[in-house]
């Protein structure tokens, strides 16, 4: 254990397993989400899409809808109330999407054009159904390819050191392949809901987020309210992934909530969420690597490009993720983006470092291949000291504990290196690794804790549990800093009211929420007198991270891992089926190792959906997509997962009141690569198109690739 | 005179009945959500992909966002809300806690009641699209990690609990694989 980390770690609940805390209410039904909390006098509010990819509104036909049973109003932009777009965020200019109804211009297939609000939601399907918007339609552009016109280099997007050119020349193998990933969607199970209603002055949501707290400053942006006029309660959110922001059916319900003076509740569509709560960008990413013939790496290039939306700038920063992880005498990173007549991506479970981990993982093993020696051989022998490109020391770095400790359980030194050699029937097999990096966060955060006069502590956070088990994590964390069993603790999250804390998102929520639970716990402590009562208001202690946060001295921090998988790829049809995969991580303190795991093997079950089903089409003709549902956007079922095992290395931060790092995302990065390179092994033919579809396994040939 | 589109129906849910007007579109998933706040059961889709709204009607599992409520009348409805026996959790749900079998919850009641659904029709000797044998006089299958991921593969999750999932089908079925969890190294 680190030298700053005190008593609060020597008690037992953070460290031992713990069902979760909601864990009944979810199992029984009674955990209500943001559209099943019941309001009297509620109208539903049905949202009416874009059918062209670009142009302007010509006319909303509003007068025979309005006619039609129980319906209400059909806000458009020509009698929505207006919105201002002048605010700022946390994360940069406002995301001009949301200014929602504001003027006639149309910017993709699916942009909401009106809003039907209805007495139920029947009616309001119906008439938005019945609605006719007519279009002045513009010639499109939504192809997005390798180095096509429009590509530009955003500011931050490329660092480097040394010259490419002049490694690449004096090395005595060279890789240069280049790597696509698709178009992909969260899918979050629960769709997007909200619940808009004015209680008096104040404007009260439900909603479903990733952070109450975050919509809640932006709803009073938006709408030019007063930040303490509005409240965002999201008790419980079924999945989030990165694309529970702010979104549009939240501004819309309050939007029409204001209008019509009574509740109002709108639901994203499945079909809707495909162009409404963003998604990974697709990328086209080209990677070169230079090494002398011991497999010491000269030159290091990854040049990743993706697209954006022309309302809003995201970019998928996919060539980031060699930056801490391989040193080269030579080392350039950039990623190019490209404004298309789609809508805006957004932060996906692991943006960038999904589908660069990918890229830069499958090329290391054709590194490997070329070079003759062991795929986590090389890995380990290009091993950085310090930052390759920023200089500074590492907080913690055990990547070479997690290949070794993965090498070992997973039966690695026994494997025959040569592909397509291994075969069962009608099965070729093999098995792959890859590294795992994810930056490590934290942000400042605010809690209050409350000693209770009956003995208990009530903690108020505007913490978010989308089924990470944070709340579960946190009480855990609560229980250990105030030294009581956790059943003493009573968690209260997922409201606004509880004051400023960062997102669930970056992997930064639990580190930094329980960073500011710890600093009010402690100073709690310090206050209770043994033996005095209690009053019965209790005694609360606010705190606040900030200055803590910001004082975190400059490193490299990064959680790691390594994947490894076995596949079996049929000849027959083409079909890859995974075996078994394992994962090894350092990753800070495990909370709790029940929910951990949960959370590396969910990832890991991603990075298998990302290799192998992941894909969303775009018809160039008509700009929109093809199949924009979950029979058309396949992730994986349970017959696709096998035997997946994560376990970890004990790696606490040593820089965190508790040592935590962040577990969300690790568990996907390079797991897709691990795969990929396991293709490979089996049948000698490389995959650098995902997913690895039966068509493309069956067209490669052998020895080729696809 | 115009056809009326709605009707009073009554509804037999969790051994309840009840009785409530229905527009004739609305679906058993959304009487129950919308009208009778019977909120357990969820929308993930509303068009059959997702399984998220799985019940049990007559026993069986059903979609009951793909059936009209107005087709429901006179049919047993089970629901996440009639699983556990008052306070006392049934097997799969406390399976389903013990193992983390869930993350986000969305998809939870609906894989329960789909677990539910399919212990029974493999007790019933159903056989399943991996069973090997499915001559009728054939004994079910062992409940295997194959079977029950197969059998299961009607519900969605996207946190991707899948692997708890299936050790916590395994473990109510009081199959091996519940309590030796499958090794991969």
């Amino acid at each position: 254990m680190s030298a700053t980390t005190d008593s609060t770690t020597m008690t037992k609940a953070v460290g031992s397993a713990h069902t979760r805390v909601e864990g009944v209410a979810k199992v029984t039904g009674t955990a209500r989400y943001a559209a099943e909390v019941p309001h009297p006098e509620l109208a539903h509010g049905w949202l009416v899409l874009s059918t062209i990819a670009r142009g302007r509104i010509r006319s909303v036909e509003d007068a025979p809808v309005l006619g039609m049973p129980g319906v209400l109003a059909v806000l458009h932009h020509g009698n929505a109330p207006r919105l201002d777009g002048t605010y700022t965020t946390p994360f940069g200019p406002p995301d001009r999407g949301l200014q929602l109804l504001q003027d006639e211009r149309v910017p993709f297939v699916g942009r909401p054009v009106a809003l039907v609000v209805a007495e139920t939601p029947e009616q309001a399907r119906e008439a938005a159904e019945a609605l006719v918007v007519r279009y002045d339609e513009e010639p499109h552009d939504v192809a997005f390819f390798a180095d096509r016109p429009g590509m530009y280099t955003p500011e931050g997007a490329e660092q480097g050191k040394g010259d490419v050119a002049a490694e690449l020349a004096a090395s005595a193998v060279v890789v240069d392949a280049r790597y696509s990933t698709p178009e992909e969607h969260h899918s979050a199970m629960e769709p997007h809901a909200a619940t808009a209603r004015w209680d008096g002055g104040r404007l009260d949501v439900i909603d479903s987020n990733q952070g109450s707290r975050w919509v809640a400053d932006e709803l009073a942006k938006l709408f030019s309210l007063d930040p303490d006029a509005v409240r965002v309660r999201s008790e419980h959110v079924g999945g989030g992934f990165g694309s529970k922001a702010t979104r549009p059916h939240v501004v819309l319900a309050v939007m029409a909530a204001t209008v019509l003076r009574r509740p109002v509740r709108v639901v994203l569509t499945r079909r809707q969420m495909f162009s409404l709560v963003g998604y990974r960008s697709p990328t086209e990413q080209r990677v070169r690597l230079g090494a002398d013939p011991d497999g010491r790496l000269r030159a290091l290039d990854h040049q990743a490009e993706c697209l954006t939306s022309t309302v809003h700038e995201f970019i998928e920063r996919s060539a980031d993720f060699g930056r801490p992880l391989y040193d080269a005498d030579a080392h350039h990173t950039v990623t190019r983006v490209v404004a298309l007549d789609v809508p805006t991506p957004t932060w996906m479970r692991a943006p960038g470092e999904a589908p660069g981990s990918f890229a830069l993982e499958s090329a290391l093993d054709e590194l490997a291949e070329k070079c003759g020696i062991d795929p986590i051989a090389l890995r380990l022998r290009n091993e950085p000291a310090v930052g390759p490109l920023s200089g500074l020391p590492f907080s913690g770095r055990n990547l070479r504990g997690c290949f070794e400790e993965g090498a070992r359980r997973f039966g690695w030194a026994d494997r025959d290196a040569r592909p397509g050699v291994r075969r069962e029937g009608r099965w070729l097999l093999g098995t792959g690794t890859a590294a795992a990096a994810f930056p490590t966060l934290s942000a400042p955060s605010t809690a209050a804790v409350t000693a209770e006069a009956d003995g208990t502590f009530t903690v108020r956070v505007t913490a978010m549990d989308i089924g990470t088990g944070a709340r579960t994590a946190l009480t855990l964390v609560a229980a250990d800093a105030l030294e009581v069993p956790p059943d003493r603790i009573r968690m209260r999250i997922g409201d606004s009211e509880f004051g400023s804390a960062i997102i669930a998102g970056g992997s930064m929520g639990t580190r930094s929420w329980s960073w500011a639970i710890i600093a009010a716990a402690r100073e709690l402590r310090d206050r209770l007198v043994p033996g005095a009562a209690v009053p019965p208001e209790g005694i609360t202690v606010r705190s606040d991270t900030s200055a803590a946060v910001g004082a975190l001295p400059d490193m490299e921090r990064h959680t790691f891992g390594a994947q490894f998988a076995e596949v079996a790829v049929d000849v027959t049809s083409g079909e890859v089926r995974v075996r078994r995969m394992l994962g090894i991580f350092a990753a800070g303190r495990i909370v709790n190792p029940l929910t951990a795991r949960g959370q590396f093997i969910g990832g890991m079950t991603w990075g298998l959906s990302m290799a192998l089903h992941e894909e969303a089409i775009r018809d160039q003709a008509s700009g929109g997509h093809v199949g924009a549902d979950l029979a058309g956007y396949h992730f994986s079922a349970h017959a696709d997962i096998p035997a997946i095992e994560a376990d970890w290395l004990d790696d606490p931060d040593p820089h965190d009141p508790i040592g935590i790092k962040g577990i969300g995302e690790i568990g996907v990065v390079g797991a897709a690569a691990a795969i990929a390179n396991a293709v490979w092994h089996a049948t000698g033919v490389r995959h650098r198109t995902l997913p690895i579809r039966p068509d493309r396994v069956l067209t490669a040939g052998a020895g080729g690739h696809a | 005179m115009a056809p009326s589109t709605s009707s009073a129906i009554t509804l037999n849910i969790n051994g309840e009945k009840y009785t409530l007007p229905v527009d004739h579109r609305t679906t058993l998933l959304d009487a129950l959500r919308e009208r009778l706040d019977l909120t357990g059961t969820k929308k993930g889709c509303d068009q059959g992909q997702c399984g998220a709204c799985t019940v049990l009607i007559d026993g069986r599992r059903a979609l009951s966002c793909l059936q009209l409520a107005v087709a429901a009348e006179g049919r047993a409805i089970t629901t996440i809300e009639g699983v556990a026996d008052g306070e006392r959790l049934h097997p799969v749900q406390r399976a389903f806690l013990e193992l983390d079998g869930y993350q986000c919850g969305y998809c939870t009641p609906g894989q329960i009641c789909s677990a539910l659904g399919m212990l029974a029709e493999h007790a019933d000797g159903w056989p399943s699209a991996v069973t090997a044998d499915v001559r009728p006089e054939a004994e079910p299958p062992p409940l295997s990690a194959e079977e029950i991921r197969e059998r299961m593969s009607g519900n969605l999750c996207r946190c991707g609990a899948y692997v708890q999932i299936a050790q916590a089908v395994a473990r109510a079925a009081e199959s091996p694989l519940g309590e030796t969890e499958e090794r991969v190294a």
